[in-house]
């Protein structure tokens, strides 16, 4: 699980090395039955590409969708997930728990 | 998060140095801490402590929140000795996310059939040792009873940062140990770092559960005590 992290910033840095935009996905916060553990990642770039896992799959769909959003304003969003949210069930929190995931755009100093 | 910070983050992790990065929940203000600057940083304590659980997490000060992204390299355990605690060892530390190594250079021992998915090195532990690196995120346990194997791993384990070294043997054979190690030159305060005799004092008696004593041990040290015993 550690390695995997490991190659999921070090993709982040590459992807953002190659010019494109990149977001990462972190989570902050679980309770109850969360699927991954705090702290775990997820990588996207603009093209809604990813890799890595906040929640085993559940919810990485409206990630992506909201990361991509992320990387076009470049405002890092907190987004929680969890059964008594309406999102939540549409995209399907199944196990029970609840998370909490913050979005940030990596940002490239620009050279003028 | 700055890619600046990011690459930084990747090479401490790619040196198998531990960093905490910390961002501020207010306004997403982050940096970056090395593990030898906790102790000069503001958050020392807090930092310290999730460092040491080895987990993200979240945090709250006075006046700020903070969230606190942990990447310690995976703890490995280096053991010399292709023997029957070894073989007990193996699936427990898989378990516990432990990378183990062991190092025999007696090849009868050191098989694959005898240690299924285990990195195994076949050679001295002087030559071994020093292709593996033994960091402050590694454990060293001599197991082998025989001092032509288990006092040059020893000797290089003293010599390095790892942060558990332990040795198998009675008092006894513990106490002929620190004499030909003292002869070799070391000093009572570095050879009481050996865990002698090693493991926690569960009363093991199988392969089996002397490993788990080991592992145990190894453990604690890595995270430190959770109560008081006050």
């Amino acid at each position: 699980m550690i390695s995997t992290d490991t190659d999921i910033l070090a993709t982040a840095e590459t992807w953002a090395k190659d010019g494109r935009g990149v977001a990462l996905a972190t989570v902050i916060e679980t309770w109850g039955s969360a699927p991954r553990p705090v702290g775990s990642h997820l990588v996207i770039d603009g093209e809604g590409n990813f890799l890595g896992s906040v929640s085993g799959g559940c919810v990485e769909g409206a990630v992506v969708t909201e990361a991509v959003e992320v990387i076009a304003d470049g405002k890092a969003r907190t987004l929680e997930f969890g059964v008594a949210d309406e999102t939540a069930w549409k995209v399907g929190l199944s196990c029970g728990g609840r998370i909490k995931v913050y979005v940030e755009r990596i940002l490239v100093e620009k050279v003028n | 998060m700055d890619l600046g910070l990011l690459s930084a983050l990747n090479s401490e992790r790619a040196a198998r140095r531990a960093t905490v990065l910390v961002t501020d929940t207010s306004n997403g203000v982050q940096r970056l801490v090395k593990e030898v600057d906790i102790a000069t940083d503001p958050l020392a304590a807090l930092l310290d402590k999730q460092l040491r659980s080895g987990k993200s997490g979240a945090v709250a000060t006075e006046d700020s929140s903070y969230f606190l992204t942990v990447q310690a390299p995976p703890p490995r355990v280096v053991v010399t000795g292709a023997v029957h605690i070894s073989q007990a060892m193996a699936p427990m530390a898989r378990l516990l996310d432990l990378d183990l190594t062991i190092v025999d250079p007696r090849t009868a021992f050191a098989t694959p059939e005898r240690f299924p998915g285990v990195t195994l090195l076949p050679e001295w532990p002087d030559e071994a040792i020093g292709k593996i690196g033994l960091d402050s995120y590694t454990a060293f346990v001599a197991l082998t009873h025989d001092p032509k194997i288990d006092d040059p791993g020893l000797e290089a384990a003293l010599r390095s940062a790892c942060f558990y070294i332990g040795a198998l043997g009675s008092r006894k054979t513990h106490g002929r140990r620190v004499e030909r190690l003292v002869a070799a030159g070391f000093d009572e305060a570095s050879l009481a770092r050996i865990h002698a005799p090693i493991g926690l004092d569960i009363g093991a008696v199988s392969p089996a559960e002397i490993a788990l004593a080991i592992l145990g041990e190894i453990v604690s040290t890595l995270r430190g005590p959770r109560r008081q015993t006050s």
